[in-house]
């Protein structure tokens, strides 16, 4: 198995002798499928922070916490359609009434199979219901701050971060909840002697159908060339008789249902969920839209698949320990080097 | 204009209340206990459950009349995980509120901020759960009524050579956590000084979700077990992603697995391993039914082992306050440090000379379905072994330095495997301060 | 009396009463006896203090966006905390020991700890200075994250562990006369050329720019000064309360507290930031009921404040000045906010319905 892998990859090198004693074969789940699916679920994210940053030059921190309001909410839906998670069948006590309330399947009983269908729809539902608060979000707290200068936005969106991690902490429990399983595992054999879980396939599938839809959404829509306006001019958009307001609405909605799909789509690879996880995840997507150019989407998801798969290199073949460091590392010498983004353009200022 | 003219009076008036609030209180006819435990942040959940059986433990003492006659009034603060603060509410409880004894924290980092706070006042203060050796050493006013990491990490090491049968073990910790830290060294130590290897270390950082990296460098290096020396909260997602990787190797961890959580997250991929305990939740004992019964009936939800031992550590208190007869700080102490053979639920507590407790460690074994079941006891020298496990009675007597004969094994009452003395040669209690031991 | 004299007079004086405040509150006056724990409250509000003081420097007077400030405080905190617990009381002995031994001690400290606050300032500042835009909120807070990472792996400092074993000095007067100090220093560069400078570039960096002001290099000056401000706080910090120093007490939350401080009392007052600082230390003691509401409460403060009045309570007037100054201002504050791109847009755009 090893000489396959090596064989299929010839530009990998092992960069010293230490770690190559670590056998490439015994690699359960290949890195690339790994790194990848990884890397388009920072996409994801990444495209949420790039959109609302071009149409409103806002970098709005509480996005990565709208990613985790997503993975609850599908937590409490699959819930209450009843799918239990496999691997206990122990009542499952809340921190708040309204945790229980929703845990115990307000929506009736019945115990719904782990199956795609099923992830499909807790996913799309959460992706409605995650707009919604996006759009929320931007009406009542980002809204009334755009005549103020860009600090006090960027503070507000600090501050709403804030709110949705604590809320969620005081809401949801600060104890960490096991996901029900939306798809069971299964390991499924690729041509060349690698095995990659279903799970990995079934995330990665999803998260590239979403991009190519937002890719439709952005260039092929009237909604989508009006958002392109939006940020690319605010003021001649206006005066072109663009409803900004409702655009920009739109762009979070966008955003939002996005990373809230991105929180199941993690769910469903790693079980586990808690109200303090969007903040690394969050960072590292922000760093990827930066990477590709804060502003341009099809930038967002090279950054989003660069930093997924240098994540995953660096773990698997240097050490662990500095997985987290490999995102602020990248962002350094991005800003060294080209503060502008791998696909993004220098912006002329005027005087 | 008018709205800075009403923050401003806002913040002068919240300064004269704090002011005012300094005033010294008057004395009132009730024992004054201060609790600081982390009700937010990151180890709120161990924060929780231990308030919880401290509020349990003082609702069952008033309702029995008090101590020596007086009704127990708890004060609560919440340290929010933070060493700073955890010291600041401290300092409020021991200075303001003049509390005549504190119980607290969970983690050891904060019990060392606050620790010579208590001390410097003379206000005794009872840890239930912190492990690192170093709290205790602030100062003879500062008790624990848990094992020791070095303890439980000796205990670990030996279930693993001598149960296990193991000669190669990784060490997978958590290195932003220095309960992990500091427990994951003692198991080394103690396992290499049995003749066992530590084939390899890996780390990771409490809050991640993917192992797979150091899963996989672990599997690269064989090991026979692999020790896990860190919270439940990630260690469900290890054990279940090591069997993804296919490491058939059992987990071997210490008292921070506990919780029902744990098995909720890790399922299946738990079942045949293990972890030490301060007690076990299916044992049969009635104290200790009844005790996680009433928790149940109370709170909802299965007590975790920091419950147990928060509320054994209430009732040391108040026994101790009893035997003193006064709440002067002073007399507190003296009581407490004389505490011997207390029945608390999570085994039979006596403090030693440095204040620590000696007290039996369960090897736990997570069964199907999550049950836990008693693998092993081990009664560390000077120890007297759980009730129910017969013990010979060279064990029971309290501590005497030097060694104690191997208790001969009978058959245990309770089900459970017999109970095993600890060799005499490699008892840390008794070794005192081992340099190597001491963080810095 | 020549500017000179006068003004060393007026520090004896501010020195005189700082040594009294602190006599009065570690050993009270008669019957009058305040518990350590108010002294101890006192003494983390002069520490927040310094910090919000000088991070006000960068966020309020120069315009930038740093959201950092933990991280320069724990450099500060640990670098002079290695220095004292590993070299520190030997330094003392050999100078005699006693109390002007520690006086040394404890000065040698401070000053490593600036700077390598400072040193620190610079790494960090020089290449996202360079860059105008948002780059340095991102900079600085990845800073911040990676400062305690770094230090989580440090095992000559204890790592997760912590640091223990710290030598304390329970001094308000130390505390107090850091913070007077940070005080006088941002209060004379603000009203210098070089606060003037910086103001510029605050209002519209490229005007600045195209008058000759070398913004990249009034902006690192600023941020080192700021930073090596921070990490005097944070030797007083590591010094002045428990002895013990955990990488998890400098998380992103404590750089977000600092912020938070001069948002409250105004970016760009120095009265605001200590007003902010001391009701933000005192507040959460008064308010320890609701220990559990308290971070959903201060988010919610804070969003609702931007909205209603995001210069914060004193923001865009310095009390410093004369009322006659504070006349003028007060016709600016509005204005204050609008960053010179919203300006110049709600000049050149037609004001029926367009903008605002």
């Amino acid at each position: 198995m090893s000489a396959s892998c090596l064989n299929s990859l010839p530009f990998f090198l092992h960069p010293s002798s230490l770690v190559s004693l670590i056998p490439v074969s015994l690699y359960g789940n290949f890195p690339l499928v790994n790194g990848i699916s990884l890397g388009a679920i920072y996409a994801l994210i990444a495209l949420g922070y790039t959109m609302v940053y071009g149409v409103l030059k806002l970098i709005n921190f509480a996005h990565g916490d709208v990613f985790m309001v997503g993975a609850f909410t599908g937590y409490y839906l699959a819930n209450g359609l009843g799918v239990r998670a496999a691997s206990s069948l122990m009542s499952n006590p809340e921190a708040s009434s309204i945790g229980r309330l929703l845990s115990r399947g307000i929506l009736g009983g019945g115990v719904a199979e782990p199956s795609l269908v099923t992830a499909l729809i807790v996913m799309l539902l959460v992706m409605v219901i995650c707009a919604i608060l996006g759009v929320i979000i931007e009406r009542f707290a980002y809204r009334p701050v755009r005549k103020y200068s860009r600090l006090t936005a960027l503070i507000t969106a600090i501050g709403v971060s804030l709110l949705l991690e604590n809320g969620g902490q005081l809401v949801f429990g600060a104890d960490p909840k096991s996901y029900p399983q939306l798809i069971a595992a299964r390991n499924i054999s690729l041509p060349g002697g690698v095995t990659v879980t279903n799970q990995d396939l079934i995330v990665l599938v999803i998260a590239l159908g979403l991009m190519v839809a937002l890719q439709f959404i952005v260039y092929r829509t009237k909604t989508g060339k009006a958002m392109r306006a939006v940020s690319f001019n605010l003021q001649s958009a206006k005066l072109m008789g663009i409803n900004t307001d409702r655009i920009i609405a739109f762009t979070f909605a966008l955003g939002s249902a996005l990373a809230a799909a991105a929180g199941v789509l993690v769910a469903i690879r790693i079980p586990r969920i808690d109200p303090l996880m969007g903040i690394l995840v969050g960072l590292k997507a922000f760093v990827a839209a930066v990477l590709g150019g804060i502003g341009n989407i099809p930038g967002a998801v090279l950054g989003g698949l660069l930093i997924g798969l240098t994540e995953t290199m660096v773990v698997g073949y240097l050490s662990p320990t500095y997985k987290d460091a490999v995102a602020f590392a990248i962002l350094i010498l991005i800003l060294l080097f080209r503060p502008t983004g791998l696909l993004g353009s220098v912006a002329q200022e005027k005087v | 204009m008018s709205m800075r003219k009403i923050l401003l009076l806002a913040f002068f008036v919240s300064l004269a209340v704090f002011v005012a609030g300094c005033v010294q209180k008057g004395t009132s006819d009730k024992i004054k206990i201060g609790v600081y435990m982390p009700l937010t942040g990151g180890t709120a959940t161990f924060g929780i459950s231990s308030t919880n059986a401290i509020r349990m433990a003082t609702e069952e003492i008033n309702a029995a009349g008090g101590i020596n006659g007086k009704q127990v009034e708890l004060f609560v603060q919440d340290t929010r995980s933070e060493a700073q603060e955890a010291a600041t509410v401290v300092s409020k409880l021991v200075t303001q509120d003049q509390v005549h004894a504190v119980i607290g924290e969970v983690g050891s980092s904060r019990s060392i901020a606050a620790a010579p706070i208590c001390q410097s006042n003379k206000i005794p203060m009872l840890t239930p759960s912190s492990t690192n050796p170093e709290v205790t050493q602030k100062g003879d006013y500062i008790f624990r009524s848990c094992f020791t990491d070095p303890v439980q990490g000796e205990a670990i090491a030996k279930f693993a050579a001598n149960n296990l049968k193991v000669k190669r073990g990784a060490l997978l910790i958590d290195k932003k956590n220095d309960y992990s830290v500091g427990l994951g060294k003692f198991i080394a130590d103690a396992f290499r000084k049995l003749g066992g290897e530590i084939v390899i270390e890996q780390y990771y950082q409490e809050g991640e979700s993917d192992f797979n990296g150091q899963l996989t460098s672990i599997k690269g290096s064989n090991p026979d077990v692999i020790f896990v020396p860190g919270y439940y909260t990630e260690v469900g997602l290890i054990a279940q992603q090591a069997r993804k990787n296919g490491i058939t190797a059992p987990l071997v961890g210490g008292d921070g697995w506990d919780s029902q959580r744990l098995y909720e997250i890790g399922g299946q991929a738990l079942v045949g391993s293990f972890f030490s305990n301060h007690y076990s939740v299916d044992d049969p004992d009635p104290a200790v039914q009844k005790f996680v019964n009433d928790y149940k009936t109370k709170y909802g939800n299965v007590p975790d082992a920091l419950a147990a031992t928060a509320y054994d550590a209430a009732r040391i208190m108040f026994d101790a306050i009893k035997r003193a007869g006064s709440t002067d700080g002073a007399a507190i102490r003296d009581a407490l440090a004389k505490t011997a053979n207390f029945p608390g639920i999570t085994g039979i507590v006596t403090l030693n000379s440095e204040r620590n407790a000696v007290k039996p460690i369960v090897m736990i074994r997570v069964d199907q379905g999550g049950k836990y079941g008693v693998a092993d006891r081990v009664t560390p020298e000077g120890a007297v072994a759980a009730p129910g496990t017969t013990a010979s009675p060279a064990t029971s007597a309290s501590p005497a330095a030097g060694a104690s004969p191997a208790a001969a094994t009978s058959p245990a009452a309770t089900g459970a495997s017999p109970a095993t003395a600890a060799s005499p040669a490699s008892s840390p209690a008794r070794t005192g301060a081992s340099p190597a031991t001491s963080p810095r | 009396m020549p500017r000179f004299a006068r003004n060393l007079l007026f520090a004896l004086v501010v020195i005189a009463v700082l040594y009294g405040i602190d006599y009065v509150l570690l050993n009270g006056v008669g019957s009058f006896q305040l518990t350590p724990y108010v002294a101890r409250v006192v003494m983390l509000a002069g520490v927040a203090v310094t910090l919000a003081v000088s991070l006000n420097l960068i966020n309020g007077y120069t315009g930038q966006f740093s959201i950092g400030h933990a991280g320069f405080m724990a450099v500060g905190a640990y670098s002079s905390a290695y220095f004292t617990v590993n070299y520190g009381e030997r330094m003392a002995q050999a100078l005699g020991g006693g109390l002007h031994g520690a006086f040394i001690e404890f000065f040698l400290a401070t000053i490593i700890g600036a700077l390598f606050a400072a040193i620190a300032g610079l790494v960090v500042g020089v290449p996202s200075l360079k860059l105008k835009g948002d780059y340095l909120a991102i900079v600085t807070l990845g800073f911040g994250q990676i400062i305690v990472v770094v230090l989580n792996n440090i095992e000559a400092v204890g790592a997760a562990r912590g640091f223990s074993g710290i030598p304390i000095v329970k001094s308000f007067f130390w505390i107090a006369l850091v913070a007077v100090a940070t005080i006088a220093i941002v209060y004379n560069i603000v009203n210098s050329a070089f606060g003037r400078a910086l103001i510029s570039i605050r209002e519209d960096e490229l005007a600045a720019e195209a008058m000759g002001v070398n913004t990249t290099r009034y902006k690192v000056m600023a941020f080192v000064i700021s930073s090596a401000m921070a990490g005097a706080a944070g030797v007083l910090f590591a010094h002045c309360f428990d002895g013990y120093l955990n990488p998890k007490s400098f998380e992103f939350l404590k750089s977000f507290e600092i912020l938070i401080m001069v948002i409250l009392g105004g970016l760009g007052s120095i009265v605001g930031s200590i007003i902010g600082a001391i009701t933000l230390t005192v507040l959460p003691e008064v308010l320890r009921e609701f220990a559990e509401y308290r971070m959903v409460i201060y988010s919610l403060l804070l969003i609702i404040l931007m909205i209603t009045r995001p210069q914060g309570l004193l923001g865009g007037i310095d009390p410093f000045k004369g009322w006659r100054a504070r006349r003028a201002a007060k016709s600016r504050t509005e204005a204050e906010e609008i960053t010179a791109e919203d300006t110049r847009h709600a000049v050149s755009v037609d004001k029926e319905g367009i903008e605002r």
